[in-house]
C-alpha cells in the first residue's frame, strides 16, 4: 500500500504566535517550528498500517525551507521517503490555495491512502483533509479514531458530537486523524541518524504543475482586513477560601445573574 | 435582501441551538432561508426554524444526504448557491460544519473563514486566533463567502419568519456517495448539554485527583444545568473521557460562563476556552495562570469549594 502522509511544521503553542504586520501572515521565523501534535498520530496511524499490509510511507509536507526539520522528524519515526513542497510563491495561501497545492503534489505522487492529522494547531481550519478528498475525488475518512484497511475496502470510526459513525469505503481514500487515536512511537537513534540517509525530494511549483495564480497571498480566496492583540481581560476578583468560597462564588454567580 | 443560507445542524430531529443563533445572525445581513439536509423535517423543526426568522425552508429529504460523509451536504449546498445566488452561507462551526464549508467553497471556487465569532456587515467575520492571543476581522474576497460561526457567538432571538418549505430535488454524484455511514453510534451522555453548545461550561483538571472524583464536577454542572469539560492533565490520566477535553488539540468553548476547578491553565487549555464570555477559577495555586483570566477567582481546595458552590446554586435556585 502506498501511503502519503501530510506533516505541518507550525510553531510551538507554548511560545507566543504573532502575524507579520506587512503582509498579515503568521510571522513563522519568529517563533520555533515543530511539527503539528495532531501530525504525529498521521505518522505513526501510516507506520502501522505498512506495518500491517507492507507498502512504503512517503511524507509530504508544504512550507518553507525550515520545515525540512519537520520532515526529518517524520523520517526518523520510520517514512521511507519524502517530498518536500516548498516554493517562495506558496508563501501566504490560503486553505483553498494549500489544498489546491497539495492536490496537484499527491497526483504526481500517487497513493492508496492519505492521512493527515485533523487540524493544525496554528491555522485551525480543520478543513484540509476535507478539501482535497473534493479535489482528488476520493473517499473523505476523516475525524477518525480508528482505521481498518482490508484489501482495497477502509472503514474508520468517525468522531461524531454523539458518539461516532462507522464508515466504510474503497480505496484510495483519505483520512484524518483525530488526537489518542495511537501512542505516536519516539524516533530511536537508529532512526535519527537512518533518516538522514532518506530521500527527500523538493518539488517546486513547477514541478507539481501548480498554477502560479492559484497559490500564495495574492491569490487567496480570503483575506485578514486588521488584527489586534487581544485585549489583556479585566483583572477579576480573587478571594482566598475560608470557609466560605463556595458561597462567595455562588454570590459572584447571582450577580452575574446565572442563579 | 439577498437570502443567506443557513445549514440546519439537528440530532433526531430536533434543530440545535446554534442554528437559532445562525439564522439571528443571518437576519442582521439579509433574509435567513434555513437548509435542512435529509429526511426528519417535523413539523415542530419546522416552526422552530420559522419563529426564530426562517423565511424558507430548502429541504433535501432523500437519506442519501446524510448516510454518506459530508460531501452529500456541501453538493446540496453548491446546488442552492447556484441557483438561488444567496449573499452568504453560514454553517456552525463544529467540526463536520468546517468539512461541509471546506468542500463546499472549492466546489463554488468561493472563499471561506473558519470559527467565525461574530459577523458583520459585508461579512466581515471576527476570530479569535493563537489560543485568544490575537483577534482579526477577515472577510471573502471571492465567490460566495462561506463562514463557520462558532457556537455561542450570538443570542438566539425569535423574530418570525415565514418559514416557507420548498423541496430541493437533488442528484448525488457518485464521489458525493463513495464514503458510506453503516453505523452510528451514539454514547449515553444523560440530560447534559453538548460540549459546544452550552451556555455553561464545568471543567475539571489534575486538581480533581481522580475519576471517582469528577462527580463533584459533574454535580455542579447538574446544578448549573452546564457541560462538563476536562483538561487534558484529567483526560490524559485517564479520569475523563477524551471526548469532553477543552483545549488546543480538544474542544473550543465560547460559553457564557465557564468554570474552571483544579485547572492550572497552562496555554493549551486556555487556547479552548479563552473567549468565555466569565470565567470563574478554583485552585489551591495562588500562582495558577487561570487567575490571570478569571473574573472571579477562588484561591481553595476545589474538594470543598466546588460542593459548598453546588449546594448554594441549588439552594438559591
Amino acid at each position: 500500500m502506498n501511503i502519503v502522509v501530510c506533516v505541518k511544521q507550525v510553531p510551538d503553542t507554548a511560545t507566543e504566535r504573532k502575524l507579520r504586520s506587512d503582509d498579515k501572515t503568521l510571522d513563522r521565523d519568529a517563533v520555533d517550528g515543530v511539527v503539528n501534535e495532531l501530525d504525529e498520530y498521521a505518522v505513526e496511524e501510516a507506520l502501522k498500517l505498512k506495518e500491517a499490509h507492507g507498502g512504503e510511507v512517503t511524507v509530504l509536507s508544504m512550507g518553507p525551507g525550515k520545515a525540512t526539520e519537520t520532515i526529518r522528524k517524520a523520517l526518523a519515526m520510520g517514512a521511507d521517503k519524502a517530498v518536500h513542497l516548498s516554493d517562495d510563491a506558496l508563501h501566504g495561501s490560503d486553505a483553498l490555495s494549500t489544498s489546491y497545492a497539495m492536490a496537484q503534489a499527491l497526483k504526481k505522487i500517487g497513493f492508496d491512502l492519505v492521512i493527515l492529522g485533523s487540524e493544525s494547531t496554528d491555522a485551525r481550519t480543520g478543513v484540509l483533509a476535507a478539501m482535497l478528498a473534493e479535489r482528488l475525488g476520493t473517499p473523505q475518512l476523516t475525524l477518525a479514531n480508528k482505521v481498518e484497511v482490508d484489501g482495497s475496502s477502509i472503514a474508520v470510526q468517525r468522531l461524531t458530537d454523539y458518539g461516532f459513525d462507522r464508515v466504510e469505503a474503497t480505496l484510495p481514500a483519505v483520512v484524518s486523524v483525530v488526537e489518542k487515536i495511537n501512542e505516536p512511537r519516539y524516533p530511536s537513534f537508529k532512526g535519527i541518524m537512518a533518516a538522514k540517509k532518506k530521500p527527500v525530494e523538493t518539488l517546486g511549483i513547477a514541478d507539481a504543475e501548480i498554477a502560479a495564480d492559484q497559490v500564495g497571498l495574492d491569490a487567496a480566496w480570503s483575506e485578514v482586513v486588521d488584527f489586534a492583540a487581544a485585549p489583556p481581560r479585566a483583572a477579576g476578583t480573587i478571594v482566598k477560601d475560608e470557609g466560605d468560597g463556595g458561597a462567595k462564588a455562588a454570590d459572584f454567580l447571582a450577580s452575574k445573574k446565572f442563579i | 435582501m439577498s437570502e443567506i443560507l443557513v445549514l440546519v445542524e439537528q440530532l433526531d430531529g430536533e434543530v440545535k441551538k446554534v442554528t437559532l443563533e445562525l439564522l439571528t445572525l443571518a437576519r442582521g445581513l439579509g433574509t435567513p432561508a434555513a437548509v435542512w439536509a435529509g429526511p426528519g423535517l417535523t413539523d415542530a423543526a419546522k416552526a422552530r426554524l420559522a419563529e426564530y426568522g426562517a423565511e424558507k425552508i430548502y429541504v433535501a429529504s432523500s437519506a442519501d444526504v446524510v448516510d454518506h460523509v459530508v460531501a452529500p451536504k456541501a453538493e446540496l449546498l453548491a446546488q442552492l448557491v447556484a441557483d438561488k445566488s444567496p449573499a452568504a452561507v453560514l454553517v456552525a462551526a463544529t467540526a463536520e460544519g468546517k468539512e461541509v464549508a471546506g468542500r463546499l467553497a472549492v466546489k463554488t471556487d468561493s472563499g471561506v473563514i473558519t470559527d467565525a465569532v461574530g459577523l458583520g456587515e459585508g461579512f466581515v467575520a471576527d476570530q479569535s486566533i493563537f489560543g485568544g492571543g490575537v483577534n482579526v476581522r477577515s472577510r471573502v474576497r471571492k465567490g460566495t463567502p462561506i463562514v463557520a460561526v462558532r457556537p455561542n457567538s450570538t443570542a438566539p432571538e425569535p423574530v418570525a419568519g415565514a418559514g416557507a418549505e420548498e423541496e430541493v430535488s437533488l442528484t448525488l454524484s457518485d464521489a458525493a456517495k463513495a464514503a458510506r455511514i453503516v453505523e452510528r453510534v451514539k454514547q449515553e451522555k444523560g440530560a447534559r448539554p453538548e460540549l459546544t453548545e452550552a451556555a455553561i461550561v464545568v471543567s475539571g483538571g489534575r486538581g480533581v485527583g481522580s475519576a471517582e472524583n469528577f462527580s463533584v464536577i459533574e454535580g455542579l454542572a447538574d446544578a448549573l444545568g452546564a457541560a462538563v469539560g476536562a483538561s487534558r492533565a484529567a483526560t490524559d490520566a485517564g479520569w475523563y473521557p477524551h471526548q469532553f477535553q477543552v483545549g488546543q488539540t480538544g474542544k473550543t468553548v465560547s460559553p457564557q460562563l465557564y468554570i474552571a476547578a483544579g485547572i492550572s491553565g497552562a496555554i493549551q487549555h486556555r487556547a479552548g476556552m479563552q473567549t468565555a464570555k466569565t470565567i470563574v477559577a478554583i485552585n489551591k495555586d495562588p500562582e495558577a495562570p487561570i487567575f490571570e483570566l478569571a473574573d472571579y477567582g477562588v484561591v481553595g481546595d476545589l474538594h470543598q469549594v466546588v460542593p459548598q458552590l453546588t449546594e448554594e446554586v441549588t439552594k438559591r435556585k
